[in-house]
């Protein structure tokens, strides 16, 4: 069966989707992150969906998903990269993404996460 | 005159053919000239209506027709099934209504995204949409 890497990075996970979503492939992500997200204990989940030309009602619906789980398990997840065009479409579609984290892109995703876990990953670096 | 050209017809039944109905909706939409916006518009809007087909009409088919008018070009996108149809189809439109444990935004959010939207449902029978958007 086909899967979408999931890298770990200190406390995080990454995840960055560059094929074409088909349904079972989300589900299978979804599936693969909890599990992950158990087994690491990781704070946080980044998603990277640059790649994406299209986010449907259907993979919004597992984006959603991935971070409630992720939330249950002790985990944030910020998604990062969406197009402007996957993001008006959606918003049009109707799909608001409530109460998901968003950044524009892998830095700021990263920054983001940092602050929702309350943890300085650059440890060289001190809090303001 | 009225002519349509370049019309294709694909059958569509399994989970995965949602991707290849995406990849044909965004090679004609591109093809006939449509702006990256209004591309990820149709590709979205033929996603909802090929899964809707497929998970709740057990599969049928999709069809692309160019649309060439003097006055009006775009690309029209049908799908046929021959599934239990749809009871109530003013309830089915409404955002949030949904029979299969979805979000209910497939077909009210498709009529947003497109310039046309068609269905035609007969219980027992089955559905039909078409959808269109113009240059
Ligand atoms: N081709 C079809 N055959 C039979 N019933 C259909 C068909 N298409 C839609 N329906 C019915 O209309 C309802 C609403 O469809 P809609 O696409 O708006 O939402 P959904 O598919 O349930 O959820 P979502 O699209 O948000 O994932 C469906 O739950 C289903 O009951
Ligand atoms: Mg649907």
């Amino acid at each position: 069966m086909e899967h979408i890497p999931i890298l770990k990075m200190g406390e995080y996970l990454l995840v960055s989707i560059q094929v074409d979503m088909h349904d079972q492939l989300a589900i299978t992500l979804q599936n693969d992150l909890a599990e992950k997200i158990a087994k690491t204990g990781a704070k946080g989940v980044l998603i990277d969906i640059s790649a994406l030309d299209i986010v449907d009602s259907f993979i919004g619906r597992m984006l959603g998903n991935i971070a409630s789980i992720s939330k249950v398990l002790g985990a944030e997840t910020v998604l990062v990269g969406m197009q402007p065009a996957v993001a008006i479409t959606l918003v049009e579609l109707g799909l608001s993404l409530k109460g998901m984290h968003t950044a524009l892109n892998v830095e700021k995703g990263m920054q983001l996460l940092s602050r929702l876990t309350g943890k300085d990953q650059d440890y060289t670096s001190r809090k303001q | 005159m009225e002519a349509a050209i370049e019309e294709k017809t694909i059958k569509i039944k399994e989970s995965n053919d949602v991707v290849t109905v995406r990849r044909e909706a965004r090679e004609y939409a591109e093809k006939l000239g449509f702006n990256l916006l209004e591309q990820t518009k149709i590709v979205t809007a033929a996603s909802e209506i090929a899964r809707n087909a497929i998970v709740f009409g057990g599969g049928g088919i999709a069809r692309f027709t160019t649309i060439e008018k003097p006055d009006k070009r775009g690309l029209q996108i049908s799908f046929i099934d021959h599934g239990p149809g749809i009871e109530d189809i003013e309830a089915a439109m409404k955002d949030g209504y949904t029979t299969g444990g979805g979000l209910g935004l497939g077909l009210g959010g498709t009529k947003r995204l497109m310039d046309e939207f068609h269905i035609r449902s007969e219980p027992g029978k089955g559905t039909s949409v078409t959808i269109v958007k113009y240059l």
